[in-house]
């Protein structure tokens, strides 16, 4: 048994990343991750959320009616998401406001969907907890790794700390204003699949 | 007032691009965009929900969310502030209205439905519907604003997954590195897109 919540807790981190294996919730993971602060709370937020909305739909799941169970997954998830904004409104408005709309869009993450759907409908409540928590560090992961290289190579700084000198303060450092914008998120992304894949051959795919 | 329509539209379309600038919708942008045919299904379908969502969320929140929106029904419910209801609301209207589109379009656009057929039902989360909704509330878009940029990044998003779908119909032929194959090459190619849609930031009309 402990092995077996083992595997569902380790599995999704690298050989099943819901990221880089199974292309779910890339949007949050593209947009937030211009700096490592951002990062972090999205990526806590968001394995608190998958976590709990699989412990909750797992308990109720002998309940649910098959025909309706989307929209009963979706306000399930939706009010967990509610509790972490607000959270986060409390504590660290700040990151809250830099954020902006991609806490609620949490709810549409299909990570979430996808977990709720695919393993918490069929499993007992302490499983589905640990697989939601399992995938939001496989998530958190590639999250935190995305917003460390585009911290450091977009300005240079990480959590806001400068650690390259910058050529224009007398350093040595010319920031590459690339990583900070949109396109920066996808070529680290696309690179960091590249190198997930050649390390781990099964996740290749054909064509 | 016309011209500031057509500003915002544009602005929606080219400058704010939903798939390119805010990544949003993402999920379908990578996974539907193997054809240019059911790309642009797909585009379709988006462009209709979010021009219909978008004003009538707009509007819900207008009516009851807002602080101090339902004083129009009781004086004493001015202080009333419901706007943490949002991501509950929102989602509700949008599950809802794209059953409505797809009953809709099934007793009368048959033709319509069955091309789209499989995208409707997922349409519900794709979060560039959702996120729509969001920067109404964040810029306090108007009802006829919230149309008029709905229905202009729905364009944007069709634009920009046609264009990426027509690239991909290419790359079969190319000899790819074996573990850039598939999704790693496709977050590159949209990252150089990115690139070109960028050429359209600053513009100010």
């Amino acid at each position: 048994m402990a092995s077996k919540t083992k595997e569902i807790l380790l599995d999704p981190l690298f050989d099943n990343n819901p990221i880089a294996a199974q292309v779910l919730g890339i949007c949050s993971a593209l947009a937030v991750t211009t700096q490592m602060s951002a990062s972090i709370v999205m990526a806590i937020a968001l394995t608190v959320v998958t976590g709990f909305s699989g412990l909750s739909v797992s308990l109720i799941r002998n309940y649910i009616p098959a025909n309706i169970r989307i929209i009963v997954q979706l306000t399930i998830i939706a009010s967990l998401v509610i509790v972490t904004d607000q959270v986060l409104k409390a504590f660290v408005f700040d990151i809250s406001k830099q954020l902006s709309v991609f806490v609620g869009l949490i709810i549409t993450n299909c990570i979430v969907m996808g977990r709720a759907e695919a393993f918490a409908m069929q499993r007992k409540p302490i499983e589905s907890f640990v697989d939601g928590i399992g995938n939001g560090f496989g998530y958190s992961f590639f999250l935190v790794l995305t917003g460390f290289i585009r911290e450091l190579t977009g300005s240079g700084r990480i959590f806001g700390a400068q650690v390259l000198p910058l050529a224009s303060e007398g350093g040595w450092y010319t920031p590459n204003g690339l990583m900070v914008l949109a396109p920066g998120a996808f070529f680290v992304i696309g690179l960091t699949i590249w190198a997930l894949r050649t390390w781990k051959p099964q996740l290749k795919e054909e064509n | 007032m016309f011209e500031h329509y057509l500003s915002l539209s544009v602005k929606a379309i080219f400058v704010e691009n939903m798939a390119l600038a805010f990544f949003l919708g993402m999920c379908s942008f990578l996974a539907v965009s193997r054809k240019v045919d059911t790309a642009v299904g797909l585009g379709i379908a988006v462009t209709f929900v979010l021009a219909v969502t978008m004003p009538l969320n707009a509007i819900i929140y207008r009516a009851f969310l807002a602080h101090g929106a339902m004083a129009w029904i009781h004086p004493d419910l001015a202080n009333l502030d419901l706007s943490f209801l949002n991501f509950l609301t929102f989602i509700g209207t949008i599950a809802a209205m794209v059953q409505i589109v797809e009953m809709t379009l099934d007793k009368y656009v048959p033709a319509l439905y069955s091309a789209l057929g499989v995208f409707l039902p997922l349409i519900a989360v794709n979060c560039a519907i959702l996120g729509a909704s969001l920067f109404m509330v964040e810029r306090s878009y108007t009802p006829g604003e919230s149309l008029v940029f709905g229905f202009g990044s729905g364009i944007g998003w069709l634009l920009a997954i046609a264009a990426l779908a027509a690239i991909r119909e290419r790359l079969k032929f190319h000899n790819i590195p074996s573990g850039l194959r598939g999704l790693g090459i496709t977050f590159i190619i949209t990252g150089l897109m990115a690139i070109a849609f960028m050429a359209f930031a600053g513009i100010q009309l």
